[in-house]
């Protein structure tokens, strides 16, 4: 017997070692393949198990964390949440995130491992560790400025500084409060349901991720393209546009909205947006150099990151004359974000150069210290430094004495331009007001904000919404926001 | 009642009731020092009592619990919980007094099998604490002290009241028609998580084939030491090599059907993981009582059939099989991650080292965390070096149990060792292997750990008779000390009620070189 109970013994002892090897199996060799799994929730328990990092504006947070007690322990506050929305995103248990809670979300949820002294450390302790900070490029005042001056309106503000690419402000109108998607209760549920359904979209980022057609502020464009071909040598020299001017190839005649664009010399007509003028010039610029210039600016890129991704704005490549002269200015499929036309309005008060926008100046540990900075970002060349000058003058002029004298700022040097975009089948829409513009204190050498502003619907009568008299008060507050700060 | 019991159980169905106390006193009387030398391993007069050392250990395993105790705390609460100094001297009650009825009742026991015990109790009552704070709305750890209590006690007790094992011997039948009634009971009762294995009482829920393995442990044993000579020698060979031999009907029958009987009660009641617990017992039981390799090969053939079967004609086992060969199918499915999943994801989030007391996530795992998935919290919380501790632990306790067996010469407590101790091998690697995607799932709690009163009471008593088993194994045979043990206690109750028969039977076969026949079976017949 005493060999039998050995045997039984033995055979115990076997599957402990099958106990022990298949422990080890799982434990180790195989244990990234299910700690990978979708499906295991540890990844998110942890991620939510501690307070969020937060974005910063102006050296203060703009966001918050609340502790709930649940599995998913820390839900997102925010701090003026519709006045931020556009840049922060939201951040929520069920939906995820978007925008900068998005790009930053490694940061921001301690998993990146430059928030960590030493890495290997969290390896043994199993710890994360704590969020850390995203600091944004935003301009608290101009950003506040903005959205008051929308005062609820459907539209956006997008404002960069000239020399860096900095977005000071980013506004989208109207906007929602991105707390209510937080945590993974009911009440986010049904906020999901309810600002997915919202006819008036309050979760479309409309100053990066919507394009409009530009309009009359594309002639910025259209002029810059015609000065470095030598289309215009003089600005006061007359040009030889008839009014109306007839599409070529086509029977339809382009009018004015004002009178005395005949002829008239680029200071004038632009001044007073003639699009007879316009649009021949970019017939005579032609689509190569009207194609080039637009892309320089920034048109048909499809990989500008601030470091979420806007939309890509278009300048369509394949044009007859016509399409060509529509699209000069500012029509057919030419669309622009807001962002897109404060970096065209920044490349001419920064005498000619595009800057790479980006809304994120650096992001920190907890504690303040630096993980990454923004770094220098790449510009190029939309236009001659030459052609930029003038193309100053001819937005000085427009604010001085013509229709963009509402963003005039005593003590400052502003350059605008005003549009005002029809849209529709058969310009049935309400058309959309534009307003892109610069600004430079009187002391100061070079311009310190470009701004764009689109408003999509007025609710005056049609024949008043203009880009001089509802836009530009709004660029106006933003500039002297930014030039008081 | 004793002598009722066996005669009546002799009577109706083996015949060879003659050899039912074959084994009685042998050990402590009859053997003589040659059949020692031949069969146990050491002179046992020279093996120390050790209960210092069962003391210090003890000492170290309430020390270990509170010290989880305090760290899950710690971990949840940043502060030490409140419970904890009463959690503490609770157990380190607990435990003494279970030290002190093994110090007076069983000084010689194996110092190791206590505080195995009291430490994987202890840290079971940690990790049910623990799973508690999770789930607010309901606490186990409090019923489960409760029942801890009563397992010490009952623990104590049979320290306490045995004073020798074989005396069981002679409550064999008995044993199995309580344990027969204990298993057939629960059909009465509504079924629960799809296993008809429960039976509510006044809040309570009982699992009465928890008791049972233990009943039926002693009741092979004792048949099988009394008939194992006849199942090795008797009856027809079927195999040409003569491998296998089958025994007479008149021996094999009515164990065959008790076996047979309470493994196809178990699966009308849907309980597998016992099932398979007493087909293992009964095939290792037999092979050690015959030493016939044909026995394993039977018990091989007939169990890969009846899990075909049973795969194939029950729903129940059919999911728990496809959970076991396609854990993670319900994910494709996109219906989330089933149990078996869950505890997978536990094991491999604990790693090497485990996340800590506290700091897991293995209350995802759902309804079953406490009990059948246990194992779970411990691999998430302590890693791969916890949860292997824990295995080494169970794995020290069934060395020991097979030790007391080895040690042992009476064939009576030589099988009941083996089996007590087959019962937590086997329960062991059925549970840890089915959490672990080894084998597929059974229903089963892990002794000790695992919430659930009936079986922390089974393995108290479990505990307690390898205790008395270990004290007989390891008694020095011939100080003054040992000789009005056994006497004293046998004689008056064997002769006043005993029928003329039986009377004999302990006392005639002690000269008989009985240990001569233990080693014979494995020559061949």
């Amino acid at each position: 017997m005493t060999r039998h109970i050995r045997h039984a013994a033995a055979f115990c002892a076997l599957l402990l070692v099958a106990l022990l090897v298949n422990a080890l199996r799982i434990q180790v060799v195989q244990s990234g393949t299910y700690d990978g799994n979708p499906a295991n929730r540890r990844d998110s328990i942890a991620r939510y198990a501690q307070p969020r990092g937060d974005i910063l504006v102006d050296g203060a947070p703009v966001t918050g964390s609340r502790d709930t007690g649940e599995q998913l322990r820390y839900e997102r506050t925010y701090r003026d949440g519709p006045l931020y929305a556009p840049v922060t995103g939201f951040a929520s248990q069920v939906y995820g995130t978007t925008f900068l809670e998005h790009t930053g979300d490694d940061v921001l949820s301690g998993a990146d491992p430059m928030l960590s002294p030493f890495p290997l450390w969290n390896d043994v302790t199993h710890g994360r560790p704590a969020g850390g900070n995203v600091v944004t490029t935003l301009n608290r005042r101009a950003q506040q400025a903005a959205y008051e001056g929308l005062g609820g309106r459907k539209g956006a503000v997008a404002a960069v500084e000239p020399s860096t690419g900095r977005v000071l402000a980013l506004v989208s109108s109207p906007s929602y409060d991105p707390a209510v998607l937080s945590g993974n209760d009911a009440a986010a549920e049904r906020a999901w349901v309810r600002l997915n359904g919202d006819p008036d979209k309050p979760m479309l980022n409309r100053a990066a991720r919507q394009t409009y057609p530009p309009g009359s502020t594309f002639k910025v464009v259209t002029a810059a393209a015609a000065l470095d071909a030598g289309v215009i040598t003089d600005l006061d020299a007359a040009t030889d546009s008839p009014a109306p001017y007839q599409l070529p190839g086509t029977t339809t005649g382009l009018t004015n909205e004002g009178p005395g664009c005949e002829d008239a010399p680029l200071r004038d007509a632009f001044a007073w947006s003639c699009n007879t003028v316009f649009a021949k010039l970019g017939v005579d610029t032609g689509l190569a150099r009207m194609t080039r210039t637009a892309q320089a600016f920034g048109f048909n890129d499809v990989a500008v990151r601030i470091p979420f991704a806007v939309a890509p704005s278009t300048f369509d490549t394949s044009l007859d004359q016509a399409q060509l002269a529509l699209s000069s200015i500012g029509q057919f499929n030419t669309r622009a974000t807001p962002l897109q036309m404060a970096m065209v309005s920044a490349a001419v008060a920064d005498g000619g150069q595009v800057r790479t926008p980006y809304l994120v100046e650096r992001t920190t540990r907890q504690g303040g210290a630096t993980v990454a900075t923004a770094g220098s970002r790449p510009s190029r060349q939309a236009m001659l430094p030459s052609t930029a000058r003038l193309m100053r003058e001819l937005m000085v002029d427009v604010v001085r004495e013509g229709t963009g004298t509402n963003a005039a700022i005593p003590g400052a040097v502003v350059g605008g331009k005003t549009g005002t975009a029809q849209h529709g089948l058969g310009n049935a829409g309400i058309p959309y007001a534009w307003f892109v513009s610069w600004a430079r204190a009187e002391r100061d050498m070079e311009p310190s904000v470009a701004v764009a502003v689109v408003v999509e619907d007025g609710s005056e009568r049609r024949g008043d919404i203009t880009g001089g008299g509802m836009a530009a008060p709004i660029a106006r507050a933003v500039m002297e926001a930014v030039l008081t700060s | 009642m004793t002598k009722a019991g066996v005669g009546a159980g002799t009577g109706a169905g083996t015949g060879a009731g003659t050899e039912a106390g074959s084994g009685a006193g042998t050990g402590a009387t009859g053997a003589g020092t040659t059949v020692a030398a031949a069969d146990a391993p050491a002179p046992a007069a020279l093996l120390p009592r050790r209960r210092g050392v069962e003391l210090s250990l003890i000492v170290l395993a309430v020390l270990l619990s509170v010290y989880g105790y305090c760290a899950v705390g710690l971990a949840k609460d940043g502060t030490v919980p409140p419970g904890a100094a009463g959690y503490g001297a609770g157990l380190g009650v607990l435990a003494l007094l279970a030290h002190l009825a093994v110090r007076l009742r069983a000084p010689c026991a194996d110092p190791l099998l206590l505080p195995i015990a009291v430490l994987l109790n202890g840290m079971g009552l940690v990790l049910i604490y623990r799973l508690d704070l999770e789930t607010p709305g309901d606490r186990a750890a409090p019923t489960q002290l409760v029942w801890s209590t009563l397992g010490v006690a009952l623990f104590i007790l049979v320290v306490a009241a045995l004073r020798d094992h074989r005396v069981l011997q002679r409550y064999a039948y008995v044993c199995v028609v309580a344990a027969l009634a204990l298993l057939a009971l629960p059909i009465l009762f509504p079924a629960v998580n799809g296993a008809r294995i429960w039976i509510r009482i006044a809040g309570f829920s009982i699992q009465p084939g928890e008791f049972a393995k233990v009943l039926l442990a002693v009741f092979f044993a004792a048949y099988l030491a009394a008939n194992r000579t006849a199942l090795a020698y008797a009856g027809r060979k079927i195999w040409r090599f003569e491998r296998l031999q089958l025994p007479t009907g008149r021996v094999l029958g009515p164990i065959v059907t008790i076996w047979l009987l309470s493994v196809g009660v178990l699966v009308l009641e849907r309980d597998l993981g016992t099932s398979l617990l007493f087909f293992g017992l009964f095939v290792v039981m037999l092979y050690v009582a015959t030493g016939r390799t044909g026995w394993i090969a039977v018990g091989l053939l007939l169990a890969s059939l009846g899990a075909v079967a049973v795969g194939r004609l029950e729903p129940h086992v059919h999911s728990r099989v496809e959970d076991w060969l396609h854990p993670f199918a319900t994910i494709e499915a996109g219906e989330g991650a089933n149990q078996l999943a869950q505890s997978l994801f536990s094991f491999a989030a604990g790693g090497m080292s485990g996340t800590g007391l506290g700091l897991g996530h293995s209350v995802l795992i759902g309804f079953a965390a406490k009990s059948d998935f246990i194992l779970a919290t411990a691999g998430e919380e302590l890693g791969l070096v916890g949860l292997s501790a824990l295995f080494l632990l169970y794995g020290l306790l069934v060395e020991r149990g097979y030790r007391a067996g080895l040690s042992l010469r009476d064939p009576f407590g030589r099988l009941l060792a083996t089996g007590l101790a087959s019962i937590v091998a086997l329960q062991v690697f059925v549970i840890a292997g089915g959490v672990t995607g080894l084998i597929p799932l059974t229903g089963m709690a892990m002794p000790f750990l695992a919430q659930g009163g009936s079986s922390v009471v089974t393995n108290w008593a479990i505990v307690a008779l390898l205790i008395q088993v270990s004290d007989s194994a390891r008694r020095p045979r011939h100080t003054p000390h040992d000789a009005p043990r056994d006497t004293p206690h046998d004689a008056p109750r064997d002769t006043p009620n005993g029928t003329p028969n039986s009377t004999p039977r302990h006392t005639s076969h002690d000269p008989l070189p009985l240990p001569l026949h233990d080693e014979d079976p494995r020559r061949p017949g």
